[in-house]
This record gives structure tokens, sequence and C-alpha cells, in this order.
């Protein structure tokens, strides 16, 4: 059986290198600036993003099959769970 | 090759991504760590936050970020059948790796330097919330560390078959699991820097 790969191009991942390069100058130069509490959210939001970026792009998941992005799925939520009822114990305990 | 080989390709892959939920699963225990800690010890952690250097910070996050971007190129490259290519850039992500451990390793240095380490009598005297970050703080990056170091050679290793033909573009899911393992290491790091470096 042969398998199809797609092959992303040099120009598509340099144009992502570059994204990820502006979105580090945004969150250091957001960080430096006093937001209060909406510090952690911008950067954590930021952070984020940029997660996003390198895994759709530079680890493929873009073109990945149903398989593993549904394994991906499963497993941010679990984290998500994961750290969610932590925080519900801390904080209302 | 007198036998057929038995490739699949999909299997390998599913393999190297169940693996890496596994490491996510490790890390995120640690950023557990780092949150509670942070809702307990607020104000201590802001004073030990603000004793690291940012500039290096970013620094390293600019050359770990370049290194992934060789890693993916790499890829496409062994993917193209560029061998040379290939093992060139795989050379430039290890490159990557050496500065980025070398300015680990400055950073570690001045740290311990003015007595800042896991069980230092400057951090017994301290505030209890300072040990407490400066414990997460080595080791979270010690660990992500030791998996730059574990990348690094896994490439190192990887480049060397790709230069000697086992890895070409009929057979190259080990290149791409190599550099699926860096992706992490450098996913790691977009959040070990902002919660570390930036935020306190």
């Amino acid at each position: 059986m042969r398998e199809q790969h797609h092959i992303i191009s040099y120009r598509t991942l340099t144009l992502v290198w570059i994204a990820l390069l502006v979105l580090t100058v945004v969150t250091v130069l957001v960080t430096r600036f006093d937001l209060g509490g909406y510090r952690v959210l911008v950067a954590l939001a930021v952070a984020s993003l940029k997660a996003g970026l390198v895994i759709a792009v530079f680890m493929h998941m873009k073109h990945e099959g149903r398989l593993l992005r549904a394994l991906l799925f499963v497993a941010l939520v679990a984290i998500a769970v994961n750290i969610g009822f932590t925080f519900f114990d801390v904080l209302y305990r | 090759m007198s036998h057929p080989m038995h490739k699949d390709y999909t299997g390998a892959k599913l393999g190297m991504w169940l693996f890496l939920f596994t490491e996510l699963l490790l890390f995120s225990g640690l950023f557990l760590l780092y949150a509670v800690y942070l809702r307990r010890y607020p104000h201590e952690f802001t004073t030990a936050g603000k004793q690291l250097n940012w500039v290096l910070g970013s620094a390293n996050t600019v050359i770990l970020l370049t290194s992934s971007l060789f890693a993916a190129m790499a890829v496409t490259a062994a993917q193209r059948s560029e061998a040379r290519r290939a093992v060139g850039l795989i050379g430039g992500t290890i490159l990557c790796a050496t500065g980025f451990m070398i300015i680990k390793y400055f950073e570690w240095s001045a740290k311990i330097g003015h007595g800042i380490y896991p069980g230092s009598e400057h951090l017994k005297a301290g505030a209890p919330g300072e040990s407490v970050f400066f414990g997460l703080y080595y080791m979270t990056t010690g660990i992500h560390g030791l998996h730059v170091l574990i990348g690094g050679g896994l490439l190192a290793w990887i480049a060397a078959k790709v230069k000697g033909g086992s890895v070409n573009a009929e057979h190259f899911v080990l290149l791409e699991n190599g550099a699926l393992y860096w992706h992490l290491v450098d996913l790691i790091w977009i959040f070990i820097f902002p919660l570390y470096y930036l935020i306190l």
C-alpha cells in the first residue's frame, strides 16, 4: 500500500517561523507593560497560538488523518480536565 | 536487500505521537505545580521571577524556534531527495541546540554563583515561596534541557543515516519522528518562557 505524504514547502515553513518570531516579540513587549492580571492571560494566549502553529505546520498535524487529530484532541482535553479540576479544588477549597 | 522490509509509516508515527502525549502529561504536571504555587505565593514568585534574565530567555526562544524551522525543513529536504541539504539543516538544528545549552549554562551558573540553588543557605534563609519557585525553575528547565540533549543526540544519529542513505525520500519516518520530538522540545519552551521569564 502506498501512502500519500504531504510535503510542506520551505516557503510555508519560513512564513510560520516569521510569524512565531513576531508573536515572540509581541509577548515580550506586552509583558513589559503593566497590564495587571491581563498579562498572564495575554502571555498564555500568545503561547497557545504559537504552540498551535508549531503543531499544525511544523508537526504536520494540518495534514494528518482523523485518528491522530482525535488523539491530540483527547490528550489536550485530558490535560485541561486535569488542570481545571485541580484549580477548582485549589480556588474553592 | 534480500528480504522485503516491513514498513508501517502510519504505525511508526502513531507510536511517536502517543509517546509525545506522555511527554505533554509529564510537563503539564510541572506547569500545574507552578500554577498552584503561584496562587499560594504570588509575591514571592514575583520577587523570584524578576531575578531571571528575560533577555537570555528571549534569545533562547528565538534559537529554539529557529532550530524547529531547520528540523521541519530537513524533513521537507529528505522528502524531496535533497539528502545533502537535509544533513546540513539537521546540523543547523544541532548547532542551535548547542547554543541553547550554552546560554542555559551561563544562566544556571550565574544563579548558582549567587547562591541560588535547591537547598542553598541563601534560599533556606529567604521566604519559602522563593525556594519553591527556584526548585520548580531548576526542575522544569532541567528536564527540558535533558530533552534538548537527548533530541540533539537523536538528530545527530539520524543525520548519519540520512548521509548513509538509509533514511531517504522513500523511507523518512525516522527523520520525521526525530523532528517531531524536536518540535515537542520547542513546544514546551514556548510555555516555559512566558511563565518563568515574562509574566512575573
